[in-house]
C-alpha cells in the first residue's frame, strides 16, 4: 500500500488511463469532524487528493474559486449550514462536478431525493474504502460524453489533469455535453470498464442520456415553458422551442418534471415573493435593464451587506414565514424567491407567483430551508412572470427542488447569481423567472450574499421591457429572492424581499403590462409576512395582468403585517385594477398604510432575519402612488436601516426614481 | 518480553473488542488506514469521537429534559451520532442509536428516554474499555 501510495503520488501526472484514478481530486464536506476526518484518511489511502472542509459554505466557494481543482465532490447530507442536497444542485448545476451523497440513512426517500437532485452515487456511513475505490468511474463518466475523443485521449494521457481539462470540456458546452451524455450514455462506460453498479450504469438504452442542464439550457428551457405556459408545456414543444441540438424529448420531459416539483415548492415561497415581485417588477424596464445587471453589482453592493442574498434569505428563513418568503419575495420579485423565497416562504412565492403568471403556488414549501425557498419561490414568480413574459430563467424551478439548504436551495442555485443573470438578461423574459432567478441569485447570495440582490437585479433586467421588475429590488431580492417576476424596476426594489419579505415591497408584477412599473410596486411586501401566498393571491389578482404594474405594496411587514397584507393585499387586489394604473397605488396606499404599519412591525422582525432588503420595501407600501415615490417611500421605510445594509442601498435604488425606474436600481 | 507481554495484551483486548462485538469491522479499518504516515490515528479518531459524542449525548440528555423538545431535533443529534459511531466502528453504541431512533420515530418518548440511557452505557463501556487499550 505505501509503495502504491508513493508510485500513485508520484506519478500522478500525465499517467495512463489506468493510472486515472490515482490523484483524483475530491473536495469532501461533511460536518461530522470524525467522520470527516476517517473519510478524509480512506480517500487518500485510495490515493486520491483530498480537501476537506466541515462546511458547505467555504465548499462552495473553493469549487467556485476554481472549478477545475476538484474532480469530484463528496458530500454529507445533513449539514448545518446548507441542506446537503441543495448544496448538490448548486455544483451539479454551476460546476457540473460528479457529486457523491453521503449519510448514516439509508432511507430510500432520501436516496431518491439524491438522485433527482442530481447525485452521481449515494453511500451510506459508515463508508468503506471499497466503495471509495470504486468512486473515480463517475468522473470519467461524465467526462466521456463531452469530447468523448478528446476525453479518451485525455485520460489516457493523464491522469488527474486531463481529468480536469475533461471535466472543462464537459462544462464548456452544455449542447456538446448532451450529445455527449447521449453518446456516453450509449456506449456505456465500457472504456472504462467500470462495473456500472451506481445508478449511471447503463447508461444506454435504459436511461435517457444524462443531460447536464447548464444554467444556459435551463434558461432556454424555463424561457421555452414561459412561452408555451407553464401548463402547456409539453415536451416536445418545449425541445422544439429550445431548439437545443442533441437534446432529446426525454432529457426534456425529465427536466420538466422537476422543474415543476421545483416551481411547486418555490410558488408557496413564490407567492410571497412573487407578490413582491409584481411589485417591483412591473415598471421601469429600463431601470431593470440597466441595473439588472449592472444593478446587480449595485445591488451587490446594496446588498452589500452581502447578507442580502444570504442574510436576507437566512434571515427569512428564521422567519419562517412563508410568506416573508413572499417578502423576501420581494425578491422574488418573482424569481426572486431565490434567497428569499427560499426561506420558506416558497409559498407565499408560489402564491405570488401564481397570481402572477402561472406560477403554482404549489405552496412552495414554507421552505425555510432557504435552499430551496428562494427557488421555488421563484419559479412560482418565473411563472408569473409567464404573463409578464418574463422568462425568470427557469433556472429557478431547478435550483429550487433544491433542499432548501439553508440557503434558499433557490437563491443557492443561482448562487452566482449567475442564474437569474441569464435570466435577467434575457430580460427577465421568464417574468417570474427572472425575478426569480435574481432572487434564486440572490439567493445565492445567501450564501454569497451579494448574488440574491444579483439576481434580483438580473431579473429585473430581463424585463426587459418595462419591467425591470423591480429588479432593483432583487439585489435586495436576494434577501428576498423576490420573484418579481414582471417586476420592472419600478418596483423592484420591492421585490427585494429579501428576508424582509415583510416589506415585499410591492412588487410592480404586474410591471409587466404596463411597464408603469411604478404601480406594480405595490410589491407586496406585505405578502411576504404573512403569506406570501395571500399576498400573491393579491397580486395576482392585482391584475398583475393589469401590468400596470400592479404595486401591490404588500409590504407586510412581518408576520403581523402580514396577515394585514394578505388582507391589504387582497383587497389591494381587488384595488389593484386601480394600481395597476398609478391609481393603485392609491388604493394601495390605504393598505400600504395598513401595511406600513405591519411593516414595521414587519421590519423589525425582517431585521432580525435580515430583511433588510424588505425593509426597503416598505417604503413600497408606500408607493401606492403609483409612481415610485411611494416605492421610494416604502423603500426607504423598507429599509430599515439596520438590516439593511444591504437593504438601504435598496432603497436608494428604489428611490428611483420612481419610474423611470431605471434609476431605482 | 515487556513489548512482547503489551503487544500480547492490545491483541487480546482487541479481540475481546470484536468478540464482544463491542467494536466492528470498521474499527479494523481504521486500524488500517494507520501507518507511518498516520501514526495514532485511530487514537486520534476516538479522541475525537469521544470528545464529540459527550457533547452529543449532554445535549441529548439535556434535550430531554426540556419539555418542548421536538422530535426532529433530537433525531438530528441521533443522526449525527449514529455516524460518528458507526464511522469509528463503534459497533454496540451504533445499535443502542439504532434502537432508540426506531423508537423515537414511533414518537415513544419514554421509550425514546430509555433507548438513550441504554446508549449512554454502552457508549461508556466502550469509552472505558478503549482508554486502557490506547493507553498500552
Amino acid at each position: 500500500m505505501t509503495m502504491e501510495e508513493k508510485m500513485g503520488g508520484s506519478n500522478r501526472e500525465g499517467e495512463a488511463l489506468d493510472r486515472f484514478p490515482v490523484g483524483m481530486r475530491v473536495l469532501a464536506v461533511d460536518d461530522d469532524p470524525i467522520c470527516l476526518k476517517v473519510l478524509g484518511t480512506l480517500l487518500l489511502k485510495c490515493q486520491y487528493q483530498v480537501t476537506t472542509t466541515n462546511q458547505a459554505i467555504s465548499a462552495l466557494k473553493m469549487l467556485r474559486e476554481n472549478r477545475n481543482r476538484y474532480d469530484l465532490v463528496i458530500s454529507d447530507v445533513n449539514m448545518p449550514d446548507m441542506d446537503g442536497f441543495k448544496l448538490l444542485e448548486l455544483v451539479g448545476l454551476e460546476m457540473d462536478l460528479p457529486v457523491i451523497m453521503l449519510s448514516a440513512h439509508s432511507d430510500t426517500k432520501l436516496v431518491m431525493k439524491g438522485i433527482t437532485h442530481g447525485a452521481c452515487d449515494y453511500l451510506l456511513k459508515p463508508v468503506r474504502i471499497e466503495e471509495l475505490k470504486n468512486i473515480w468511474q463517475h468522473v470519467v463518466r461524465r467526462k466521456k460524453p463531452d469530447s468523448k475523443d478528446r476525453v479518451n485521449a485525455l485520460n489516457q494521457d493523464k491522469a488527474s489533469g486531463g481529468i480536469g481539462e475533461a471535466v472543462q470540456t464537459s462544462t464548456s458546452s452544455s449542447d456538446q455535453k448532451f450529445n455527449k451524455k447521449r453518446k456516453d450514455q450509449n456506449e456505456d462506460e465500457e472504456d472504462d470498464g467500470e462495473d456500472n453498479e451506481h445508478e449511471n450504469d447503463d447508461p444506454s438504452t435504459q436511461k435517457k442520456p444524462r443531460v447536464v442542464w447548464s444554467v444556459e439550457l435551463h434558461r432556454k428551457f424555463v424561457a421555452a415553458v414561459n412561452h408555451l405556459g407553464l401548463d402547456k408545456a409539453v415536451p416536445k414543444k418545449i425541445l422544439d422551442l429550445m431548439n437545443v441540438e442533441g437534446l432529446t424529448r426525454e432529457n426534456v420531459a425529465s427536466h420538466l418534471q422537476k422543474y415543476r416539483l421545483y416551481l411547486k415548492r418555490l410558488s408557496s415561497v413564490a407567492t410571497q415573493q412573487a407578490n413582491m415581485v409584481a411589485a417591483l417588477g412591473g415598471k421601469d424596464p429600463s431601470y431593470l435593464r440597466m441595473g439588472s445587471l449592472d444593478g446587480f453589482g449595485d445591488f451587490r453592493t446594496l446588498t452589500g451587506s452581502g447578507r442580502l442574498s444570504s442574510a436576507s434569505l437566512s434571515s427569512y428563513q428564521p422567519s419562517g414565514m412563508f410568506g416573508r418568503l413572499n417578502s423576501s419575495a420581494a425578491l422574488n420579485l418573482r424569481g426572486i424567491s431565490a434567497g428569499v423565497i427560499q426561506q420558506g416562504h416558497p409559498q407565499t412565492l408560489s402564491n405570488s407567483i401564481n397570481g402572477l403568471g402561472k406560477i403554482q403556488p404549489v405552496g412552495l414549501p414554507a421552505n425555510q430551508n432557504q435552499n430551496g425557498t428562494l427557488f421555488q419561490g421563484i419559479p412560482s414568480s418565473i411563472e408569473l412572470n409567464q404573463l409578464s413574459q418574463n422568462k425568470s430563467d427557469n433556472h429557478f424551478g431547478e435550483l429550487n427542488p433544491v433542499n432548501n439548504p439553508n440557503v434558499f436551495g433557490v437563491a443557492t442555485n443561482f448562487p452566482d447569481a449567475r442564474m437569474t443573470v441569464g435570466s435577467s438578461s434575457s430580460s427577465l423574459s421568464t417574468p417570474s423567472g427572472s425575478p426569480l432567478l435574481l432572487q434564486a441569485n440572490t439567493q445565492q447570495a445567501q450564501h454569497s450574499g451579494a448574488f440574491g440582490n444579483q439576481s434580483s437585479l438580473r431579473v429585473a433586467s430581463l424585463n426587459q421591457e418595462s419591467f425591470d421588475m423591480g429588479v432593483h429590488g432583487f439585489s435586495n431580492f436576494v434577501d428576498n429572492g423576490r420573484c418579481h417576476e414582471n417586476w420592472q424596476n419600478t418596483v423592484q426594489l420591492s421585490s427585494f424581499p429579501s428576508n424582509s419579505l415583510s416589506t415585499c415591497e410591492a412588487f410592480s408584477h404586474e410591471q409587466l403590462h404596463t411597464n408603469n412599473l411604478q404601480e406594480s410596486i405595490s410589491w407586496r411586501s406585505s405578502h411576504l409576512n404573512d403569506n406570501p401566498i395571500d399576498l400573491s393571491a393579491s397580486m395576482a389578482n392585482a391584475g398583475l395582468e393589469d401590468s400596470r404594474g400592479d404595486m401591490q405594496c404588500q409590504i407586510s411587514p412581518s408576520n403581523n403585517v402580514i396577515h394585514n397584507i394578505d388582507y391589504a393585499a387582497k383587497q389591494q387586489w381587488g384595488e389593484n385594477s386601480s394600481f395597476a394604473g398609478a391609481d393603485s397605488l392609491v388604493a394601495g396606499a390605504p393598505y400600504v398604510q395598513h401595511l406600513e404599519a405591519g411593516k414595521l412591525a414587519f421590519n423589525t422582525k425582517l431585521r432580525s432575519n435580515e430583511d433588510i432588503l424588505f425593509e426597503q420595501r416598505k417604503p413600497q407600501n408606500e408607493f401606492s402612488q403609483n409612481n415610485f415615490e411611494t416605492l421610494d417611500v416604502i423603500s426607504s421605510s423598507m429599509i430599515k436601516p439596520e438590516q439593511y445594509n444591504e437593504t438601504g442601498m435598496m432603497e436608494g435604488e428604489f428611490g428611483y426614481d420612481a419610474f423611470p425606474l431605471g434609476s431605482c436600481i | 518480553m515487556e513489548s512482547k507481554h503489551v503487544h500480547q495484551q492490545i491483541a487480546a483486548m482487541r479481540q475481546s473488542f470484536f468478540d464482544e462485538e463491542v467494536l466492528d469491522e470498521f474499527f479494523s479499518q481504521l486500524e488500517q488506514l494507520e501507518d507511518q504516515n498516520n501514526p495514532n490515528f485511530v487514537e486520534e479518531v476516538f479522541t475525537m469521537y469521544f470528545r464529540d459524542s459527550t457533547t452529543l449525548l449532554e445535549t441529548v440528555e439535556q434535550a430531554m429534559k426540556t419539555i418542548s423538545i421536538t422530535l426532529a431535533k433530537l433525531d438530528k443529534i441521533l443522526h449525527q451520532l449514529k455516524g460518528s459511531s458507526a464511522s469509528v466502528g463503534a459497533k454496540k453504541v451504533l445499535n443502542e442509536i439504532n434502537k432508540t431512533r426506531q423508537v423515537l420515530e414511533k414518537g415513544n418518548l419514554e421509550g425514546t428516554k430509555a433507548g438513550i440511557w441504554e446508549m449512554r452505557k454502552e457508549y461508556e463501556s466502550l469509552k472505558a474499555k478503549l482508554e486502557p487499550y490506547f493507553q498500552v
